[in-house]
């Protein structure tokens, strides 16, 4: 089927038995809920849908519908993200298993309506995890494997699923679509509440908000208990990777499609003396810039990451460990400091007794193009450095004017 | 404070693990009403006011509740009587 990222998503939320959409439209957003109301006024799903007049009601609307037991899904991007930041925190740390699509789009001001990952970066701690797609297949693809990921016993955890603005929202593309029976059994049914065990009843009671056996949310939790909260958010999060990768597998077996082992995937990095590392459609071009270079015999890999949250830090050291420079692909920047994936790579390398040496490259912000020319010649001008050895300046931008 | 359970313990989500009458609440208080009986005319706008429900009616009297008044002394200033003072905690 040709569709569009946004149109892809939709058609993965119209198919994965979502009892509750609530969502604001912002651009480069806009086509999901317009396609989903779609569905709804057509009759074609039982979802109900409110239309709220912000996305902080919005993502209000899906703590309320995931604490009631619901199946609940927004999507937004940039500003709209930034509105429900407040809500974020709280949705994750309630623990309700909510889908979310961020279109990425970069944060005014100045007002810029395309891509930059500046918006996923904003909810970086907020205890959601987050999953990066390189193209309008894995947008579909990644929705529906979301769900399955957050809503497991191991996990109950937000999840949020990131397209680049544009780049994958508004192009169209040829994808696979799964029969909606099949994605009904991916999933089993409707979503199922976890169960808890509360001092005050004898039986294990389901984890949402229920008149038979009241469970309060959202309560004053001082000294004396956020601490251990926070902790089990933490440790929940460690369960993440392993839960993604199960997920991976059973959606290659069901479509022969997976991205690497669902949460990073390598390309070409095993003799890489330069290795390239990146996410979301900007790692399309890079790919194919590495594959015509490595035609050359030029010793240059990729390692496209699926997930920065939780960041899969031992799998980022096994895969880069070997390489001599690795090149942090950033879409964001972080006045002050490096960029964020940039700081994650670097600690995730610190402990290795040879580390390879690190450079950020920030490109594309407020949408600007990653042309295979400019990927090129940064891949060329790291091979001369790499013969003097010397690696400066660290933060580099690829493709701003002087 | 009650008895307090680890992270793995606990229940998911924040979620109370007992009635909530199980959480004392009376423990951030400086100024504690005391009420002089021989003032008092039971007429229970103490009860009425209360912001917590920490006054209650023993059957015979108005008594304080102090495992959940938290010395706000709205009962105090209310009392057409002045049959109850905030005398401090310490």
């Amino acid at each position: 089927m040709t569709v569009n990222g946004d149109e892809a998503v939709a058609y993965a939320v119209k198919q994965s038995l979502v009892d509750v959409v609530a969502a604001y439209p912002i651009t480069p957003q806009t086509i999901i809920v317009e396609k989903f109301s779609e569905f709804v006024a057509d009759g074609e799903v039982k979802t109900e849908f409110v239309p709220v007049e912000s996305e902080h009601s919005a993502m209000s609307a899906c703590v309320g519908a995931a604490a009631a037991g619901a199946r609940a899904f927004t999507a937004t991007s940039s500003q709209g993200l930034a509105l429900m930041v407040e809500i974020l925190y709280i949705a994750s740390a309630l623990r309700l298993p909510i889908v979310m699509a961020v279109v990425n789009r970069a944060l005014s001001a100045p007002i810029n309506i395309h891509n930059d990952h500046s918006d996923a970066y904003l909810m970086r701690d907020s205890g959601w995890i987050q999953l990066f797609a390189e193209n309008v297949q894995e947008a579909y693809d990644t929705t529906i494997q979301a769900f399955k990921i957050a809503e497991d016993e191991r996990v109950l955890l937000p999840v949020a699923v990131n397209l680049d603005g544009f780049f994958l929202s508004h192009t169209l593309e040829n994808i696979y679509m799964l029969p909606d029976e099949v994605v009904h059994e991916f999933l089993g049914g409707y979503r199922k509440v976890s169960k808890v065990k509360v001092d005050y009843f004898d039986e294990e009671v389901p984890l949402a908000l229920n008149p038979a056996r009241p469970l309060s949310f959202g309560n004053l939790d001082l000294y004396d208990y956020y601490f251990e909260h926070k902790v089990q958010q933490v440790e929940a999060m460690k369960s993440v990777p392993e839960v993604v990768r199960e997920v991976n597998e059973e959606w290659f077996k069901l479509t022969g499609r997976r991205y690497g082992d669902g949460i990073l995937d390598p390309f070409e990095v095993e003799d890489a003396d330069v290795v390239l590392v990146g996410m979301g459609s900007g790692v399309g071009t890079m790919r194919s810039v590495v594959r015509r270079l490595r035609k050359e015999g030029l010793k240059v890999g990729l390692v496209k990451l699926r997930m920065f949250r939780p960041f899969p830090f031992k799998e980022v050291v096994e895969v880069l460990k070997n390489a001599k420079v690795v090149a942090v692909m950033e879409k964001g920047v972080s006045p002050g400091s490096y960029g964020p994936l940039f700081l994650e790579v670097n600690t995730a390398l610190y402990d290795l007794k040879s580390r390879p040496a690190l450079v950020n490259y920030v490109y594309g912000l407020g949408g600007r193009d990653l042309v295979p020319d400019l990927v090129e010649g940064m891949i060329r001008g790291l091979f001369k450095e790499l013969e003097k050895g010397v690696f400066e300046p660290k933060l580099r931008y690829l493709g701003v004017r002087e | 404070m009650s008895q307090q359970a680890g992270w793995r313990s606990l229940p998911k989500a924040g979620v109370t693990f007992r009635l909530s009458t199980d959480y004392k609440t009376g423990d951030w208080r400086a100024l504690k009403p005391v009420i002089d009986y021989n003032k008092c005319t039971k007429c229970m706008l103490c009860w009425l006011f209360c912001p917590d429900m920490a006054i209650v009616w023993d059957g015979e009297n108005v008594v304080v509740n102090y495992d959940y008044c938290k010395g706000c002394g709205i009962c105090a200033n209310e009392c057409p009587v002045k049959a109850i003072s905030m005398v401090p905690e310490f």
